[in-house]
């Protein structure tokens, strides 16, 4: 398999996503300091984030020095010439000539894709407002696969289902597993019509209450309501805190069930889920290395 | 641009007559109320130099009623032309030397537009200060046109509400 970039989950077959968690796989135990290896070294990777985050740079960063390579960051916008009026177009001209690979997060969506189209390097999305995150999609499949099951899953998947990019990313892959889907949130932000539309021919789904699920499903993937992401601030406050998962709750639920969130959370799972067995979030954001991590070897070095 | 009052006239069988043009292109079979779009895809603007007829809502046995624009001495490219399938799938096109009809054919969609529609989405990359053109995928789902951002996703099944003026 050989991509350039790496900008959509949709430019991705599910052999493709099957080949990065099989890589991701062979790279765990050097993501946990277990093995040393050093394919990357003497590479550059550039992190551009032009909206904050702590994970996604954190985990990129730590990806790229596990496997050899160095990091240069470009994090405080007003230090950079970008508050002096430059364009993303030429901010990726000059940064693809000093590094290897390029990391972006932007706050425009499809700020990947043109920076791909302008650079000589491969471009990494790392989100683009409220559009695409694929290596956090690849990292919650890896979950999945983990500590679960791919193929054939019951998931629900809870809360802001409107806005989450991280959601619409994954439905889109799931519908590659012959995955069956439960839907549990407010009505005011249950998944757009459009896109369920768009999806209900590729695989089953349903608008449920968690209650009716919860002894079945094999995965509860809960997200955060965004606030940022609400045109209307009075909107948000209708709906904060409407939702919220707790251990009691997950007492009818099989022993095999796994909780997700892609974090950061606010209140919505109960720090009383943290001691149970299900919760599998901070491990779900640890897995975040070694997915990266095969991505960059995939990007910079081609097949294994 | 010449109005279409100055070279039409509506018989006495309530046809309407619009007057031929000795070289150039006619579209026809455009759907009724488009004509003035069809002219801003075409990037056509008052003070242009070209001649042009425009009839809107004639009558017409397939359409029931349809808009016709006639563009004197000058012959449209193809790939220009079927960008007016987006507004207007049945679209004919005839090029027409010394009055007569020298080719005729079908609008194509276009599999991608550039530059001619405007993303509503404004979070899009595209409608920022950057140095991009827009750039839509081009479907047909069913019996609606359906065009896809290629940078943001967002997908459109009414192009003609976002076309720009060039």
């Amino acid at each position: 398999m050989k991509f350039k970039h790496l900008i959509s989950i949709d430019d991705l077959s599910k052999k493709d996503i099957e080949y990065i968690l099989e890589l991701a796989e062979k790279f765990l135990p050097v993501a946990q300091g277990k093995k040393r290896t050093t394919p990357l070294e003497g590479r550059l990777l550039a992190n551009l984030f032009f909206e904050p985050s702590t994970r996604t740079r954190m985990s990129f960063e730590v990806a790229m020095k596990r496997l050899g390579g160095d990091v240069i960051n470009m994090t405080a916008q007003e230090a950079s010439s970008v508050a002096k009026g430059e364009t993303l177009a030429d901010t990726i001209k000059v940064v693809s000539k000093y590094a290897d690979v390029i990391v972006l997060r932007h706050p425009l969506e499809g700020a990947a894709r043109f920076a791909a189209e302008n650079s000589d390097v491969p471009v990494v999305n790392a989100g683009d407002g409220a559009g695409q995150h694929p290596t956090q999609t690849l990292l919650d499949l890896y979950t999945i696969k983990k500590e679960s099951k791919l193929e054939n899953l019951k998931i629900a998947l809870m809360g802001d289902l409107k806005y989450s990019r991280t959601v619409h990313s994954l439905i889109k892959a799931l519908t590659l597993f012959n995955a069956r889907i439960y839907l549990v949130s407010p009505p005011t932000l249950a998944l757009p019509e459009d896109f369920l539309e768009e999806i209900k021919s590729r695989v089953r789904v349903e608008e449920v209450k968690l209650e009716d699920v919860i002894e079945e499903i094999d995965v509860l993937y809960v997200t955060r309501i965004q606030k940022e992401r609400f045109p209307d601030e009075e909107e948000y406050f209708k709906v904060a805190g409407s939702y919220k998962v707790d251990a009691g709750i997950l007492e009818r639920a099989k022993s095999s069930l796994i909780v997700m969130h892609p974090l950061p959370r606010v209140d919505e799972i109960d720090i009383s889920v943290d001691r149970t067995p299900h919760a599998k979030y901070f491990q779900q954001t640890f897995y975040g290395v070694p997915v990266r991590m095969a991505i960059l070897h995939e990007l910079l070095l081609g097949d294994l | 641009m010449v109005a279409c009052n100055d070279s039409t006239k509506v018989d006495k069988s309530d046809r309407l007559a619009v007057s031929k043009i000795r070289c150039g292109t006619v579209i026809d079979h455009i759907n009724a109320g488009k004509a003035l779009l069809v002219l801003r895809i075409l990037g056509i603007k008052p003070g242009c130099s070209e001649r042009v007829l425009i009839a809107m809502n004639v009558p017409s046995k397939k359409m029931g009623k349809k808009d016709i624009v006639k563009v004197e001495g000058k012959y449209i490219s193809e790939k220009e032309l079927d960008r007016i399938a987006l507004i207007s799938p049945n679209a004919t096109i005839n090029l027409i030397e010394e009055y007569e009809v020298s080719e005729k054919r079908r609008v194509e969609l276009p599999p991608v537009v550039e530059g001619i529609l405007t993303c509503p989405n404004r979070n899009c990359i595209t409608n920022s200060r950057e140095p991009i053109k827009s750039r839509f995928h081009v479907k047909m789902e069913g019996n609606r046109v359906k065009v896809t951002c290629h940078y943001c996703g967002k997908k459109i099944y009414e192009p003609d509400r976002y076309i720009v003026s060039r």
